[in-house]
């Protein structure tokens, strides 16, 4: 199996097999001597040369995190047999930027109108949890073309909230 | 002693009284919301029953409702852990006509130390030095005389005022007149009232608070004091016991003081008397919390006291069962509280659903928490999770210690200030013992240096995502592509993200 791997702005193609039910692997066509156990609780220990590791895998609403000892990595990882629809999502959202909710919560406030012009760093609308109100800002100069909620919508962490063009 | 107690509270606080409830053998009850049904407080108590829905002004601050469910249960007691009802007299007083004991201060003296007049009044009269100041309008030619008075630098403030609005800080008798001008036509636009006094500026104080504790028979004691003066936003963060900045001859002093100033109001079971000290160690009565503190187990650490169980025991009319020169501080005793906020997003809240949680324990740790894996935090209350403590019998040891645990501590699928303590620990003037109130906000606005040194660890974390990756297709014997539905719709398209959603339903 092999994943391109993307971690703090470095991709890494990591080769893995399986031989003798341990895994064997490959960093960027250099073997990479690391000893690998799966632990019961989701976490990985990895021994390198002796040196200890744990790796935890971390879900969120917003994606995957791996953390490694107390540092936390938000890596993107290509699987090379479903690259074609990879691309596909690339391409279809390139040129368009959303706005995903951080976190769930209500959507107290709408600053501006579907349609209306943005600039990058302009509040687009208010959302509320736990009696903070956050200010989701527009990423970019554009155009607001969708707007997905009104004031008073429950909404979810990773809910697309607005797009903008 | 009570048979049967119940506590108006939740999260961990309605833990660390359930807690001491068992080790009495006392019945405990718990009160829930509609989003609590599967808090950890309920689980834990012998009995629990709802008060209403998730908006706590109908559920945990509902006073009919609190005290029905106390009288249909036959709970003799009441402990309101903090916030919430903790410092309402007027719910004192419903507990006390419904002949139900209120764990706590008497509603008379409730009502003093809760209005600030009044409680400033109470500590002047019983000769508690107070922020030395005026409060009362003053024409600029009072305010030169009054000025000179206080002593220089002092702060101008707007009697009707609030939000900032109003005040000037004046460092010299030359720059009096000015301010007083700009700052009187600041509150006359403002609050219609151009009204202004002075008080002395008191310049990067310290946030320092003794712990008292007395009895219905007349005996009040202190137990030392904590440091608090690491806070966001008048927020405490970290707090230590004792202070590095208190000998004991302060110590002595302080908590005499603040005696003196409970006693003054009739103060009985547990509370705290606030202090700011300035950097020559001067110190000015701030204000008296009438409840337990939330960081009331630094205190219990390093003086060996149970909080909990002495305010049950007075509460149900024993005496202290100890005199001041039984209590001696030893060791040193950390803790930082955890929230549910992200430190580098303006410490906004992360409610949601913990997905792994790995806690600290070993020599010196002690940990009261209300969350347990797989529970969902709701979005209706304080974010605030657990608090970690630490014992060791120095500070240098203490702070190592609590970086230790930290190590240990992992918290997955919500972002916590975890990473901050690191920094906050680190730090040269907190290891120094140099901090003041303004010491985190100072550390927030200076610029993390650089990106984080990760020497190596990048390949591992590259690898284990490869591993996750690898490992989530084969458990589902098949491709999981294009069988997913996309719950949050339209949701980022990363490889690594397609992957996290098949990982999750999988574990299902």
């Amino acid at each position: 199996m092999i994943y391109e791997v993307t971690v703090a702005e470095r991709t890494y193609k990591v080769e893995l097999s399986r031989e003798d039910a341990s895994w064997q692997c490959k960093l960027d066509g250099k073997p990479f001597p690391a000893e690998i156990v799966l632990r019961s609780d989701g976490v990985y220990s990895i021994l390198i040369e002796g040196k200890s590791y744990e790796a935890t895998q971390e879900h969120t609403p917003l994606g995957n995190n791996i953390v490694v000892g107390r540092h936390r990595f938000t890596p993107t990882v290509r699987d090379p047999r479903s690259f074609r629809s990879l691309r596909r999502a690339d391409s279809a959202a390139q040129g368009s930027k959303k706005i995903t909710a951080p976190m769930p919560g209500k959507v107290v406030r709408i600053l501006v109108a579907a349609g209306a012009q943005v600039e990058a760093g302009q509040g687009v609308l208010v959302v509320e949890a736990m009696k903070m109100q956050n200010e989701l800002k527009s990423p970019k100069n554009g155009t607001i073309t969708k707007l997905n909620v009104a004031e008073g919508s429950p909404v979810e962490a990773g809910q697309v909230l607005a797009e903008i063009e | 002693m009570f048979k049967k107690l119940l506590i108006a509270n939740r999260g961990e606080i309605a833990l660390r009284v359930i807690r001491a409830c068992r080790e009495m053998s006392i019945t405990s009850v718990a009160v829930f919301s509609d989003v609590d049904r599967t808090a950890l407080h309920v689980g834990k108590a012998d009995e629990a029953y709802h008060v209403g829905p998730a908006n706590a002004s109908e559920s945990y601050l509902n006073i009919e409702k609190i005290i029905a469910t106390a009288k249909r249960c036959g709970a003799e007691a009441i402990h309101p852990g903090y916030g919430f009802l903790s410092e309402n007299p007027k719910f004192a007083r419903a507990c006390e006509e419904a002949a139900i004991k209120f764990v706590g201060p008497k509603p008379s003296a409730m009502e003093i130390m809760g209005s600030k007049t009044r409680a400033r009044q109470a500590a002047m009269a019983a000769g508690v030095p107070c922020v030395p100041g005026t409060a009362r309008g003053l024409t600029l030619a009072e305010a030169e005389i009054e000025g000179a008075k206080i002593g220089f630098p002092v702060m101008i403030k707007a009697a009707a005022g609030g939000g900032g609005k109003g005040m000037r800080v004046v460092r010299t008798a030359a720059e009096l007149p000015s301010a007083f001008e700009t700052a009187g036509s600041e509150a006359q636009r403002a609050f219609g009232s151009g009204e202004v006094y002075l008080e002395k500026l008191i310049e990067n104080p310290r946030h320092i608070e003794i712990q008292v504790l007395g009895d219905e028979h007349g005996n009040l004691v202190y137990l030392g004091e904590r440091e608090c003066s690491v806070q966001r936003r008048h927020q405490k963060v970290i707090e230590e016991a004792p202070s590095s900045f208190l000998d004991s001859e302060m110590r002595r002093r302080m908590g005499e003081v603040a005696v003196r100033a409970a006693k003054s109001a009739g103060y009985t079971n547990a509370g705290t008397v606030e202090f700011l000290v300035d950097s020559e160690r001067n110190f000015y009565f701030l204000e008296m919390n009438t409840r337990l503190q939330v960081e009331h187990p630094v205190t219990e650490i390093t003086t060996g006291v149970d909080l909990v169980h002495l305010q049950l025991r007075i509460a149900s009319g024993e005496a202290l069962p100890f005199q001041q020169h039984d209590i001696v501080m030893r060791g040193h005793a950390i803790e930082c509280r955890i929230y549910a906020e992200d430190p580098d997003n303006n410490f906004f809240p992360s409610p949601g659903k913990i997905t792994r949680l790995l806690q600290p324990s070993g020599p010196g740790v002690r940990e009261d928490s209300g969350i347990y894996e797989g529970w969902t935090v709701p979005l209706d209350y304080d974010p605030m999770l657990a608090k970690l403590i630490v014992y060791a019998s120095d500070r240098p040891s203490a702070i190592a210690r609590m970086k230790r645990a930290l190590n240990e501590y992992f918290i997955g699928g919500i972002q916590t200030n975890l990473g901050l303590f690191r920094r906050i620990l680190d730090h040269p003037d907190f290891i120094a013992g140099r901090i003041d109130t303004g010491f985190l906000d100072r550390l927030l606005s200076a610029k993390e240096n650089g990106a984080v040194p990760v020497n190596g660890l990048s390949e591992i974390a590259a690898l284990s995502a490869a591993l996750f990756s690898a490992a989530a297709p084969s458990g589902n014997h098949g491709s999981s592509n294009g069988v997913m539905p996309s719950k949050a719709k339209g949701a980022a398209s990363s490889g690594w993200k397609r992957v996290a959603r098949a990982e999750g339903l999988r574990n299902l």
